[in-house]
């Protein structure tokens, strides 16, 4: 196949799933099955594409014309191939992973919940491989409105008020200014399509627009792209945690908000363009806007005993990591912006497979509540502490890459402009750094180090923390007590697979630093 | 503006009142057969300034007199392509030695206004059976009373 | 053949109408019904495929030409509107029998075909006819009908609406008429073309000498009067005080027809008037029009979406977000671009499409629950899913989501703010839209995270033969919203011919 069919086989495959996933949808395994073989087909077609793509070849779909002057139109770059490889190569085991899961709880409406998964997937590849600005913020649109059924998946008053939030964020910020900011762009730039260098850049010389408008411009993106979670809108991100744990994983560590940050990074690199930002003073107020978030993120991450609740906040600290990258806007920052969000991803989907797969076997949420649990499942927390090595940026870790490249990203913006307060964000990604091994280590600790508790403190634990959802504390109730053992297979797996990748990846950053490269040229 | 002028655009001045009489009916009472009336006499205000407007001081009824009409049948007999007649009338009349001097008033407002009946008709019509309809399901024909009445039922 | 489709679309309903009353048997009723409306329908296809490859047609009536005769003129504003119009009302009538035979008495129903038809040749009328004096006798025609149409509601409240909507609608008429009446005893003629070149052309001495006569104080008011008249007829805030409550009780089909057709029309001639018969400088620089009504609209959104978010009957839900969103079609003819115009004008298509989807799931719900409380409505995802994921997707229509039809006619109306720079109105427009995020979204999460309703519980799926149409029209949405070849891009053909009519009547003048 040529390029450009791979392109659509690649964008066709998650709906195929959804076909199947309606069509087998008499029969679990038949359905389930077929998922996972069209996730590693669409994982094999990524593979492909991103043979041609890292080769500096060209490969478009112009799509379809939507308005005059506006076509869903596909061109992959290399930022965009490697989140799609990234988010490709996650589905399959997310949906190992979710099957066990799903089956284990036993859980409502799973064809509902797998049709959905495949939208989102559909959604981040449209957004990956966006040649403007006008489809990747449909696909982003596709994506918060797929994702909502996911989100709200429980369908109790918990789950309700939580995709409340969840939608009311993402579509206010995403209607409210990010429409608006295309808009603007639209009429400043006479186009939306992305280019290398940016199509700003042109109009800012021309001066058809003021630095000052620049600056409004860039915070109506940075506060628009609600998925990047930049504080102060980032309180959807622990809302929607009330989803089962997979859809956690794979959407909120790996899909959803790596678009959002996907988003910031494309329009920081094709729509401002990195000389735009590097030389005017545009978005000196981001690096500190994402500054600050991202130490306050790791604080009140700190403050979280519910397991998945610190992990949200983790999540909304390392977002402003590639935020930063993207503000910083030079060449290793935004390299180290685009590598954080792969290393990120694996390690954080590991995060959240391992609370899924502690939560399905004993059916705790709590950090508190883990102690001496190391013991019964060493492959979940080992797993839990190579990939937090990876989010603090340790050795063996593949974050410790992409957090060097940041901290030189910043070093080279102090030198460079010669204010040296840029040092502080040096200074900030340090002791955020540290804030994660404060807030991450405990877990693993805890679980090996410390004697188990008594059985009666879980349980009243427990008891207080169950959901109002009356069909679903049956199904718990009906959950054999697993006081000894692992998850299931299926769950234990993906993660040791999520795990070890993550130390694959420290001695795989020189090649995506290679693939990076090009776009930091202008 | 002078006294003249003023009782010149008598007719207006009595559309213009006769207007808001009605639209004070409509707005300000309670009764639906005083709407209705109100409705009725808006419209009439109308008819009358469409009317006043095609009244030509000093003109008479549009109606062509017995000998014109015979002398265009007869004129347009020998004409090869009456339509073309028809339609272009001022130009051919130089033609013709034959000049009318009657003033006639403008018919076509008159005619605008048959329709405008018409339509006030039906309007009346529906409406006053609508108000049957209500008088059957309220009891009453006071609109006050009727939205009482579904305010206390909801 | 193809030159009387103009007059075809207004007859073949306007005799079918009475015709309905001499079947006696209410099937038969029906079909003969269904196939003049769609029979309709596809002549309006036929004419608005005539009109973009051929240009505008004109139909004289009864071989007189203009401007002694009356004519019909289909150029493609009129052309599309009359298309969108008798499509809607086929679709309805697709889906109307199930609800019909339960919502209007058995003796009434054939007066109901009667009277839908009636409507309908009225709509289609105003669109079409290019005499003045017509779009007033159509206006009357369709808004009689919709009278006796609303009072059909099995509910006392249906016949109070009706009425309160008869006496204001006759004032809007008659204020229309009055307008019309002013331009004839100025222009002295009622053909829309004739009526926009004397305006153009005659000169007349006043009080200060020689002056156009477009810009004498009787044509100010001509238009201050009609404009009023038709914010009644489209219910433009603040004068829209009519259309909650004729939408709300009226029977469920009847809502369907009016919400999806009558208001659109309006705005229609809204467009007629200052694009095609006054020119625009008349319209906004003589007259502050323009700033008033984009005011106007703003206020209209506003005021309008909050009053549907609290709400309890969904119908008043609808109603009220039908005023808001006629408010953005109000904005989009003001704008005075092709970009804003195009706007307003896909937006009536594709608000026609949502809202009549919208309103059709109304009916499904009307029907298996008999009621419209939104308190009923609890708890239906899990017994009704078909119907309740209809109202998720047309909601997301109605919002503005992208890849629906929605999106389209916000996205334009936006650039169009953007293009003339007008950031703050570009604010206003994207949060009013975040308004309609909440009247939709109250709904949906009462339909999937309520406890079932008493009601709920006994009910069953909405019948085939009504989800079939209301999904036919959501796929319409879904098409029309990432495929737009043949709504925004009519629309901007009509937009541009109606600009062209504009400026080409200023270069006359010169």
């Amino acid at each position: 196949m040529t390029p450009d069919q791979l392109l659509i086989a690649s964008l066709a495959l998650p709906l195929i799933a959804l076909l199947f996933n309606y069509l087998f949808s008499f029969h679990a395994n038949l359905r389930d099955g077929t998922t996972v073989i069209v996730a590693c087909l669409l994982f094999f077609v990524n593979t492909l594409l991103a043979a041609h793509v890292f080769d500096e070849q060209a490969v478009r779909w112009e799509g379809v014309e939507m308005m005059p002057g506006f076509r869903i139109a596909f061109s992959i770059e290399p930022l965009g191939m490697l989140f799609a490889l990234v988010a490709s190569g996650l589905w399959i085991l997310t949906t190992v992973y979710a099957v066990g899961y799903m089956r284990s709880e036993k859980e409502a409406n799973q064809m509902r919940f797998f049709g959905c998964f495949a939208i989102a997937i559909f959604a981040a590849t449209c957004a990956a491989f966006s040649k403007d600005l006008f489809t990747l913020f449909v696909a982003y649109e596709l994506m918060t409105i797929s994702t909502y059924p996911l989100v709200t998946h429980h369908g109790t008053t918990e789950a309700r008020n939580g995709g409340r939030v969840y939608l009311g964020i993402l579509f206010s910020t995403s209607i409210g200014f990010l429409l608006l900011a295309l808009a603007w762009t639209y009429q400043i730039a006479g186009t939306l399509d992305f280019k290398l260098g940016g199509i700003l850049a042109e109009a800012h010389t021309a001066g058809r627009v003021s630095s000052t408008q620049l600056i409004v411009l860039l915070g109506l993106y940075a506060f628009g792209i609600g998925k990047a979670a930049l504080m102060p809108i980032h309180r959807w991100l622990p809302a929607a945690m009330v989803a089962p744990t997979p859809v956690s994983a794979l959407l909120h560590a790996v899909a959803v908000v790596k678009v959002g940050v996907f988003f910031v990074l494309k329009v920081a690199v094709f729509v401002f363009g990195i000389d735009l930002l590097h030389q005017s003073q545009t978005s000196v107020w981001l690096c500190y806007a994402a500054g600050i978030s991202l130490l306050l993120a790791s604080i009140v991450a700190m403050t979280k005993d519910n397991l998945k609740s610190r992990l949200a906040y983790s999540t909304i600290g390392q977002l402003s990591y590639v935020t930063l990258g993207a503000a910083l806007a030079t060449p290793n920052s935004i390299i180290g912006g685009g590598m954080h969000i792969v290393m990120h991803a694996v390690g954080k989907i590991t995060l959240f497979f391992c609370a899924g797969a502690i939560y399905v076997a004993t059916h705790k949420k709590h950090v508190s509540e883990m102690k001496g649990l190391g013991r019964q499942m060493p492959f979940t927390f080992g797993a839990f502490l190579l990939a937090s090595l990876c989010i603090i940026g340790l050795p063996p870790g593949g974050g410790a890459w992409s957090k060097w490249f940041l901290a030189t990203g910043t070093v080279e913006r102090a030198v460079e402009s010669g204010q040296s307060h840029f040092y502080f964000l040096t200074a900030a990604l340090m002791i955020s750094s540290l804030l994660n091994i404060a807030y991450l280590i405990p877990i693993p600790m805890i679980a090996f180090m410390k004697s188990p508790e008594k059985d009666g403190d879980c349980i009243d634990k427990n008891a207080d923390d169950q959901r109002p959802n009356t069909s679903h504390e049956e199904h718990t109730d009906d959950h054999p007590a697993t006081s000894g053992g692992e998850a299931p297979l299926a769950c234990v797996i993906p993660l040791c697979c999520t795990a070890l990748l993550s130390v694959v990846l420290f001695f795989a950053a020189g090649w995506i630093y290679d693939i990076l490269l090009p776009i930091t040229k202008s | 503006m002078n006294t003249v002028q003023f009782f010149g655009l008598f007719n207006y001045w009595v559309v213009i009142f006769l207007m808001m009489v009605g639209f004070y009916m409509i707005i300000a009472r309670h009764n639906f057969i005083k709407k209705v009336i109100g409705v009725n006499i808006f419209q009439i205000a109308v008819i009358l300034m469409y009317i006043t407007m095609g009244k030509i001081h000093g003109g008479t009824a549009p109606i062509v007199k017995s000998e014109i009409a015979q002398h265009f049948a007869h004129h347009e007999s020998h004409e090869d392509d009456s339509h073309e007649h028809t339609s272009s009338d001022g130009s051919k009349a130089e033609e013709h030695p034959f000049v009318d001097t009657t003033v006639y008033s403008h018919p076509l407002p008159s005619v605008l206004m048959l329709t405008a009946i018409v339509v006030g008709v039906g309007t009346t019509a529906v409406a006053l059976s609508l108000i049957v309809r209500i008088r059957e399901d309220y009891g009453t024909i006071e609109e006050d009373e009727a939205l009482a009445m579904d305010r206390a039922q909801s | 053949m193809r030159n009387h489709l103009p007059i075809l679309l207004v007859v073949v309903p306007l005799i079918a109408a009475p015709a309905c009353l001499l079947l006696g048997n209410r099937r038969l009723i029906y079909l003969f019904s269904l196939v003049v409306a769609w029979l309709t329908f596809a002549n309006s296809l036929r004419l608005l495929a005539t009109v973009l490859v051929s240009g505008k047609l004109r139909y004289n009536i009864g071989n007189w030409a203009p401007p002694y005769g009356i004519e019909f003129v289909a150029d493609p504003l009129s052309a599309f509107v009359a298309m969108f119009v008798s499509g809607m009302a086929a679709a309805v009538l697709a889906y109307a029998p199930r609800l019909v035979e339960v919502e209007i008495p058995a003796e009434k129903q054939h007066y109901f075909y009667s009277l839908y038809l009636t409507c309908l040749t009225g709509l289609l009328g105003i669109t079409l006819t290019g005499d003045l004096f017509n779009v007033f006798v159509f206006l009357e025609i369709s808004s009689l009908s919709s009278y006796a149409l609303i009072s059909l509601g099995k509910d006392r409240r249906a016949v109070l609406a009706s009425l309160q909507y008869l006496f204001i609608g006759s004032i809007g008429a008659t204020f229309f008429l009055i307008g019309v009446g002013l331009l004839y005893q100025v222009t002295g003629t009622l053909n829309m073309l004739d009526i926009a070149r004397r305006l153009q052309e005659l000169e007349i001495v006043n009080g200060q000498g020689i002056v156009m006569l477009a810009s004498t104080r009787t044509l100010r008011v001509a238009l201050a009067f009609m404009t009023v008249g038709l914010g009644i007829k489209m219910a433009v805030f603040p004068v829209h005080k009519w259309l909650p409550n004729a939408y709300t009780f009226a029977p469920n089909v009847v809502t369907c027809l009016l919400a999806a057709t009558s208001t659109k029309v309006a705005v229609y001639v809204l467009i007629r008037l200052i694009y095609g018969i006054f020119t625009l400088e008349f319209s906004f620089d003589l007259l502050p029009m323009r700033y008033e009504l984009i005011l106007l609209s703003f206020l209209g959104i506003f005021t309008a979406s909050l009053a549907a978010i609290f709400q309890s009957d969904v119908k008043k839900i609808l109603a009220y977000s039908s005023v808001a969103q006629l408010g953005y079609m109000v904005l989009g003819v003001n704008l005075i671009s092709a970009m804003g115009l195009s706007g307003a004008i896909v937006h009536m298509f594709n608000h026609a499409v949502i809202k009549g989807a919208l309103f059709m799931v109304v009916g499904c719900f009307a029907l298996r629950l008999g009621s419209v409380q939104l308190e009923d409505w609890r708890g239906a995802g899990k017994r009704l899913p078909w119907t309740s994921f209809a109202w998720v997707l047309a909601g997301l229509g109605l919002i503005g989501v992208p890849l629906t039809a929605g999106f389209i006619s916000k996205w334009t109306l936006l650039l169009a703010l953007a293009q003339e720079e007008t950031w703050f109105l570009a604010g206003a427009l994207v949060v009013s839209s975040l308004l309609a995020v909440v009247y939709v979204w109250r709904v949906v999460e009462v339909l999937y995270f309520g406890q079932p309703s008493q009601k709920v519980l006994e009910a069953k799926e909405a019948p085939l033969s009504m989800l079939v149409p209301t999904y036919g029209l959501i796929l319409v949405m879904m098409v029309f919203g990432f495929w737009t070849e043949y709504s925004l891009g009519i629309a901007q053909q009509a937009a541009a011919t109606m600009l062209e009519t504009a400026t080409m009547l200023k270069e006359v003048a010169k």
